[in-house]
């Protein structure tokens, strides 16, 4: 049973930052205005919020199985507070600050109507902290995490990420930005 | 003809272009990309009449918007 | 400003004579000189039946929508603890007419703030202006005893500053940009209170109608633009000034009066940036009536164009400072009138392409209507008239020359 949990707890958490991976990624597409391919742009918004979603359920599995789990030595303390823990505080710390950021980035959007879009948007820029500090958290805390193939991965999704950002912060970013630049040349 | 407008506040709008594909019927893009009423004798071009048929894309549009720009309201007498 | 004051005695009920009527009291016009002249107004006295005699009396808004005051007095007073707001904010820099008013005769917009929020049982009143309104006006609160619970506000240097919703954004945030509005604020505006937003010279014109009556009021002006208005006329002109003028007055009459020959003039800009070209002569100010034989004052502006200005040249540069003063909130206004006034710019400097005039027609129509406040809706329209009233020029301008001595340089 132990081993279960155990196993979940690793799978899920991978599973969990992938998906957080892909959402940022198709975040700042979603934000640039542009359609894929045949996704139209609602569509895209929509998979964008669905792809975040289940990242969230994947990360409260996999923060569930751990408490339950005694090897993990988890207390839920630690899921609320960071640096407290017993084993390696640190790591696991920022996993910690990696699910506050994602609690407060999910119920934020999902309350965006009734909270308004500059709340919203303030807590949202969080997306780009969220996304490193879990990446180091399943690095430094991880029982594969220093492991050949998942350091290629994360590197893989770091390239995708980091290219997402450049683009993020390009000149032509924004789809109608060329037009907008005419008019107010 | 409902009794319902879609309202577009302009403070928040920046013209991602949802709404515009989930109404092409009613709003089309303008140079910067923002939505545009699709009749052009429209005298308000904040708040687009909708018809009935329009109304279930309307609200999705509402809710989909990023900027929360835009509002589905019962139209004033 | 004209001082020829007919001074009115105070004992006998009647208003001042002729049109100069909000400058009677004469400059600078501390309380006594201004009680001297129009005798003493008691607000809670002057307010039953007001906002009647406001209706028998035809005021309309001066701050440039030309609103029947009335109306937005009672849908204000049909509300609860009512805010009032003098709208002092001069954005429009071709008007000067406010500041003048506070400067001389802040007691009389002072009288018409209290008596209006008497009429519309108001618990909290504000006075919104710039800087240099602000002065005066302290100086005047501090004379009387019966003012001091008006709250002084002050508004920033911008064109968009006066705007109603902007004028409430600012009170309540401090910030000046205008807001998306989907009810009116004579419903929902301050707070969520019913807002009456009054331009200064509205308030003054309603502190003498509390005293002197309708009848009085419409002793000056036609029947369908009664009583007197500032305007203020610049541009090429022997000096920029500010008269009282009667409602419905030629448009000639007042640059005569103003000193100015209107055969020397090619053009006039009347109602502001936001008003329209029309040509000297022909044409009277009124707030109603049929075009092209009336044209609406708007903030009550005249900005006269002599023979030799290029009308184009000088809507160019209105446009470019109009796009300027976007607030930037609204895409369709932050893009399209850069848009706008670069195509006018290219219009001025003569460089002839068939495409143009097509291009500022689209521009114009995308432009227009789209935005929270009329900024992108006034400036298209002014543009319009601008291509109306000279399309000789334009003519001459896409075929490459000016007709005027400051040809496209």
């Amino acid at each position: 049973m132990n081993e279960a949990l155990w196993a979940l707890g690793r799978a899920s958490g991978a599973v969990s930052l992938g998906l957080f991976t892909l959402s940022v990624v198709l975040g700042i597409l979603v934000r640039s205005g542009r359609p894929l391919l045949v996704l139209p742009r609602f569509s895209l918004a929509l998979v964008h919020r669905n792809i975040a979603l289940l990242a969230v359920v994947f990360l409260g599995l996999h923060v569930g199985s751990l408490l339950l789990d005694p090897l993990a030595q988890l207390r839920a303390l630690d899921v609320v507070v960071p640096f407290v823990g017993e084993f390696k505080p640190f790591w696991q710390g920022l996993g910690t600050v990696a699910l506050d950021l994602a609690v407060a980035i999910a119920v934020t959007s999902l309350l965006r109507r009734r909270l308004g879009p500059r709340v919203f948007r303030a807590v949202h820029w969080a997306s780009y902290a969220l996304w490193p500090v879990a990446m180091a958290h399943a690095v430094g805390n991880g029982t594969d995490g220093t492991s050949g193939w998942f350091l290629g991965t994360a590197l893989a999704a770091f390239g995708a990420v980091g290219a997402a950002v450049l683009w993020r912060m390009s000149a032509g970013f924004i789809e109608t930005a060329r037009s907008r630049q005419e008019s107010r040349a | 003809m409902s009794r319902t407008n879609l309202h577009i506040d302009w403070t928040r709008c920046d013209g991602r272009g949802l709404c515009t594909e989930l109404l092409p019927d009613l709003l089309v893009r303008d140079d910067w990309g923002y939505p545009l009423a699709a009749d052009p004798s429209l005298d308000d071009k904040s708040n687009i009449p909708l018809g009935r048929d329009d109304e279930p894309a309307a609200a999705e549009a509402a809710a989909l918007c990023p900027r929360l720009a835009l509002a589905v309201r019962r139209r004033r007498p | 400003m004209k001082t020829s004051a007919t001074m009115a005695g105070p004992e006998t009920g009647t208003g001042p004579g002729g049109t100069n009527r909000l400058f009677a009291a004469g400059e600078y016009a501390g309380f006594s000189s201004h009680l001297h002249t129009y005798g003493p107004l008691a607000a809670d006295q002057a307010a039953p039946g007001l906002i009647e005699e406001l209706e028998f009396s035809g005021l309309t808004g001066r701050g440039g929508a030309a609103f029947p005051v009335w109306q937005k007095m009672a849908a204000v007073a049909a509300g609860h603890s009512a805010v009032v707001v003098a709208n002092g904010a001069e954005g429009e820099p071709l008007s000067f007419k406010d500041q003048m008013l506070l400067q001389h005769a802040p007691h009389l917009v002072i009288d018409g703030l209290l008596a209006a929020a008497a009429a519309v049982r108001a618990t909290r009143l504000y006075l919104y202006t710039g800087e240099a309104g602000l002065a005066p006006v302290r100086r005047a609160v501090a004379e009387r005893s019966d003012a001091r619970k008006i709250r002084l506000v002050q508004a920033p240097d911008t064109f968009v500053a006066g705007e109603a919703s902007t004028v409430v954004n600012a009170i309540r945030t401090g910030t000046a940009l205008p807001l998306d509005r989907t009810q009116r604020l004579s419903e929902t505006g301050l707070r969520g209170r019913p807002t009456l937003v009054h331009n200064v010279e509205t308030l003054a014109h309603i502190g003498l109608i509390a005293r002197f009556g309708a009848d009085w009021f419409r002793s000056a002006g036609t029947g369908r633009d009664p009583g007197t208005r500032l305007v203020s006329v610049s541009g090429d002109v022997a000096v920029a000034t500010v008269l009282e003028v009667p409602g419905d007055a030629p448009v000639e009459d007042i640059l005569l009066a103003a000193g100015t020959e209107p055969a020397s003039l090619s053009a006039v800009l009347a109602g502001g940036y936001h008003g329209q070209w029309t040509g000297p002569s022909g044409a009277n100010l009124s707030a109603s009536g049929p075009e092209p034989q009336t044209i609406r004052p708007g903030a009550g502006v005249l900005f006269a164009v002599g023979r030799h200005h290029c009308g184009l040249a000088a809507t160019a540069q209105i446009m470019r400072y109009l796009a300027s003063q976007s607030a930037g909130q609204c895409g369709p206004c932050r893009f399209g009138l850069p848009a706008l006034a670069t195509a006018w710019e290219q219009l001025a400097a003569g460089e002839g392409s068939p495409r143009l005039l097509p291009e500022l027609q689209r521009l114009g129509l995308l432009t227009a209507g789209r935005g929270a406040c009329h900024h992108p809706d006034g400036t298209v329209r002014m543009a319009a008239s601008a291509l109306e009233l000279f399309a000789p020029d334009v003519r001459l301008h896409l075929a490459g020359r000016c007709n005027r001595q400051e040809a496209a340089s």
